[in-house]
């Protein structure tokens, strides 16, 4: 620390550790998801519970697929997002919180890629 | 280490539990709540997603799950969840713009997103039947 000077200290990162990123991606999801979210539902709701071909069948057509690929992609940004925030004000102990930021970077990112590698694979 | 003198013995905002509820309190901890809950969801509809690529035994094991009555019962209050989230993030939205900030717009604004949740979420579950 006390190589640093004080500009260093300052610059970029403050004690807050981020600039507005978070809060521009918290929104450009959001407003990403108000369409997505009413195009995913519309497929979904149509395929839950019609049977194993008929989603397949479903989601093997490139429209459905594509906004399923979108509505994951976004939804799980902006949840990694969200509980982040969640973690941040809820978790006093710092060493537990630490670790449970790791884990929120790390496990959203997983989940949405075996999203995305599920509708690849029943679209291709 | 100033600033740090009181840590621990200091009151600590919010104060919620001295707080009348209002439903600007009320739906802004209905938003963190409904978020939180629809991750589980969003888990849920990925393993949905993977049984259907995998195949038609691992298919069935999770769309049985899913469309049970407990299943059904999680994804209707998700759908509410979802339309909740939905509407009420528009409004934060609106908020972010400077618009409708005043406590009798957000008020008003509050009954609407609990109205439409509501409509729609019936709406939704009568298109899926």
């Amino acid at each position: 620390m006390s190589f640093l000077t004080e500009y260093k200290r300052v610059a970029g990162l403050g004690s807050a550790k981020s600039g507005t990123e978070h809060f521009v991606q918290q929104r450009l999801t959001a407003i990403a998801l108000i369409p997505l979210t009413v195009l995913f539902l519309y497929t979904f709701i149509g395929a839950l519970g019609s049977g194993h071909a008929a989603v397949i069948e479903t989601y093997s057509r490139p429209a459905p697929a594509l906004i399923a690929i979108m509505f994951i992609w976004a939804v799980f940004s902006h949840l990694r997002l969200g509980l982040q925030v969640v973690i941040e004000d809820y978790v006093p102990d710092h060493r537990t919180q630490q670790r449970l930021l790791i884990a929120n970077a790390l496990i959203w990112r997983g989940v949405a890629v075996v999203g995305l590698f599920a509708i690849a694979r029943i679209a291709l | 280490m100033g600033a740090d003198a009181n840590r621990g013995n200091r009151p600590l905002s919010p104060h919620i539990s001295i707080y009348r509820p209002q439903i600007t309190s009320v739906l802004s901890i209905l938003h963190r709540i409904t978020g939180v809950g629809m991750s589980v969801t969003a888990v849920l509809i990925v393993w949905w997603f993977i049984a259907a690529a995998t195949g038609a035994d691992q298919f069935a094991f999770i769309d049985g799950i899913l469309t049970s009555w407990v299943g059904v019962m999680v994804m209707v209050a998700s759908l509410w969840a979802l339309w909740f989230h939905f509407f009420n993030g528009i409004r934060h939205l609106r908020w972010d713009a400077g618009v409708g900030m005043g406590i009798g717009e957000s008020t008003r604004s509050g009954k609407i997103v609990i109205a439409l949740s509501i409509v729609m979420t019936i709406l939704t579950v009568i298109l899926a039947i």
